[in-house]
């Protein structure tokens, strides 16, 4: 039982993976896809999260360095933050370039965009 | 001198962010600042290359008490920094993205100063820029990372910069999207090492790397969406849309940022991987020359069919990608047998990397010269063009120096690195070396083809109006020019104090370790 409640963030992690690559590869909707990716990157910053979790680890902090067993280095914590900043960049910018295709061809389906061909 | 690394990074990055006020000054404020940053830019990395070149690899420990210092006292061991690593490889592509983007920067001054938002464009530039020094000389895996994405963000960017009826949107969001999908892959690669074994320094996860199930999954998920992002082909397609629709000169710049991959690429297979590998050096040997072949058949019987000059080019690069991974591939293949590894395993590798060289510049050059036909003509289709031999003749003379070094006639540069690979592959395996010199020929008629079609017959009508272009964009097209005849006629200076260090950077895997860790 234990085991499994330890697993569950991983669990998660692929069922989020899914939906997302799922969107990604099967809509025609561009701003449904790029919601897949939203969703893939969701899936990966909580990978990233879940892998870093100690059992009553403490970040040391400088105000409460903890004894040296409960220490634990935030590093994947920092991971995820950058990955997070640079998700909203990517998203932010591919959903402005989602508005331009939609003001310049009518359509946000991609079957329809596809200009560019051989 | 100390803080070069530092610099190579700080430089572009702080000319990128100081554009847009820069820029309120007015046009010829925001030339200059953009002429200074760069000629800047290329100095600190030319300096630290040949820093490197002369005195061996180059540690840079950021916010450490010296510089050289990767491993804190109180530690334990770990260098718990980030660290900048450049060694006689990375120090071999800082040299590629140095003068490229020089070249890049003094054509684009004058060639994009039509469009709208420049701004945005030099500062993207520039980013672009830093990302890829940042790439090929980060010795860390997650600030490799952070570094693809920024050279991919910047790169989808300026691909979209001309919209051009949305056209170059939708090639910009296409590569956006297989960028940021790689670059997840990659981190999930990254939380699945640094959760085994607590380091993200690429020295010491390869010291400490088991060959566990995991880590085979990890493998899998850095060198797949690496070979993506350098055009390797069966994920090639992003490449000929990203390369055709962005403006000339960012196409240029987008072959460096393909390479950067590629040496991405390399370092994981030999510095991060290579000895875990051990007894598969063969099997992934063979996966590097089998995408390498792969790359060149198709690139290039893709780009015979192709009406669109810069369309076309983007195959050849396809194309030209193929050779690369086929010399390196030579070398992984026999990096266990030593005496094939002396024989031509060696030659195979340097073939490989100095055909990285060549290409940037000789693949840069053609680029800028279609960015000049385009230009003046307004157009990209081969059918339409005609006749622009009489109005544009040091147009024309670039053009055939590029074509001619693509194809890999003597003396230009290419003919120098294909013959390093033509020698050493037939020795490995005579079909692989027939199969590059057919894609070779195949190269040269399809470049006669638009050389013909571009240059050549009587002055058209509509095109009476064309000029040679102007100045900068002749003296960012020379400039390249120079290099590709310097590199063909002397190649042994190159080959040896450049190219040589890189093989054995990437042979001598525990070099790479040592630097870090210490103890040998």
């Amino acid at each position: 039982m234990i085991r499994l409640l330890w697993a569950f963030p991983f669990i998660t992690v692929a069922i989020l993976a899914v939906i997302g690559i799922d969107a990604m590869l099967f809509k025609r909707n561009l701003i449904k896809i790029l919601m897949g990716l939203g969703l893939l990157e969701a899936a990966v910053n909580l990978f990233l999260v879940a892998t870093g979790y100690r059992q009553s680890g403490i970040a040391p902090i400088f105000t409460n360095a903890p004894d040296a067993p409960q220490m634990v280095l935030p590093t994947v914590q920092a991971l995820t933050l950058t990955s997070i900043v640079i998700g909203v960049a990517t998203l932010a910018m591919m959903l402005s370039f989602t508005m331009i295709i939609y003001k310049k061809y009518g359509t946000v389906d991609s079957q329809q965009i596809r200009k560019l061909k051989g | 001198m100390r803080h070069l690394p530092a610099l190579l990074v700080a430089t572009p990055l702080f000319a990128a962010f100081f554009m847009p006020l820069i820029g309120r000054a007015g046009q010829t404020a925001r030339s200059l600042w953009v002429l200074l940053a760069s000629v800047a830019t290329s100095t600190v990395g030319l300096l630290l290359a040949w820093k490197v070149f002369t005195t061996g690899t180059v540690l840079y420990v950021f916010g450490a008490a010296a510089a050289g210092q990767a491993l804190p006292m109180d530690s334990g061991g770990i260098p718990i920094r980030i660290i900048f690593e450049v060694d006689a490889l990375s120090a071999l592509m800082v040299v590629i993205a140095s003068l490229s983007s020089l070249a890049v920067t003094l054509y684009s001054l004058v060639a994009d100063s039509k469009s709208s938002g420049q701004d945005g464009f030099y500062s993207m530039l520039f980013l672009l820029v830093a990302g890829i020094f940042g790439m090929v000389s980060t010795g860390d895996l997650f600030n490799f990372f952070v570094f693809l994405e920024i050279t991919s963000l910047s790169g989808a960017a300026l691909v979209a910069f001309r919209i051009d009826k949305g056209v170059a949107v939708e090639a910009g969001l296409k590569y956006a999207l297989l960028s940021t999908v790689g670059a997840l892959s990659i981190l999930i690669a990254i939380g699945i090492l640094f959760g085994q074994y607590n380091a993200l320094n690429i020295a010491t996860l390869a010291a400490r790397l088991q060959f566990t199930m995991l880590d085979k999954v990890a493998l899998a998920l850095l060198i797949v969406p690496l070979a993506m992002k350098c055009g390797a082909v069966p994920m090639h397609f992003w490449t000929p849309d990203a390369y055709s629709t962005a403006p000339s000169s960012i196409t240029a710049l987008l072959v460096v940022s393909s390479q950067a991959s590629l040496y991405g690429l390399f370092r994981i297979l030999f510095s991060l991987y290579g000895d875990v590998l051990q007894f598969s050096w063969l099997t992934f040997g063979w996966f590097l020359i089998i995408l390498g072949v792969l790359s060149m058949f198709v690139g290039v019987t893709m780009a015979i069919l192709q009406k669109d000059v810069k369309r076309l080019m983007a195959y050849h690069a396809v194309s030209q990608t193929g050779y690369m991974l086929l010399g390196v591939g030579v070398g992984l293949a026999v990096l266990g047998n030593r005496e094939a590894l002396d024989a031509y395993g060696r030659t195979a590798m340097a073939g490989g990397l100095f055909h990285i060289l060549n290409h940037a510049m000789y693949k840069g050059l053609l680029f800028l010269t279609a960015g000049a036909i385009f230009y003046r003509t307004g157009t990209r289709n081969l059918n339409k063009l005609g006749g622009l031999g009489h109005t544009m003749p040091w147009t024309m003379v670039f053009f055939m120096i590029g074509a001619l070094a693509i194809a890999g006639i003597p003396p230009f540069n290419g003919f120098a690195s294909k013959l390093l690979i033509y020698e050493s592959v037939f020795r490995f395996n005579p079909f692989l070396s027939i199969i590059a010199m057919i894609v070779s020929i195949l190269t040269l008629a399809s470049f006669v083809k638009v050389f013909h079609s571009m240059f050549m017959g009587a002055p058209k009508a509509e095109y009476a109006e064309a000029r040679e272009v102007p100045k900068s964009m002749l003296i960012g097209m020379g400039f390249l020019a120079v290099i590709v005849v310097v590199t063909g006629l002397m190649p042994r200076p190159f080959i040896d104090h450049m190219i040589t260090p890189a093989v054995n950077a990437l042979v001598d895997r525990s070099d790479y370790i040592v630097a870090i860790l210490g103890g040998k």
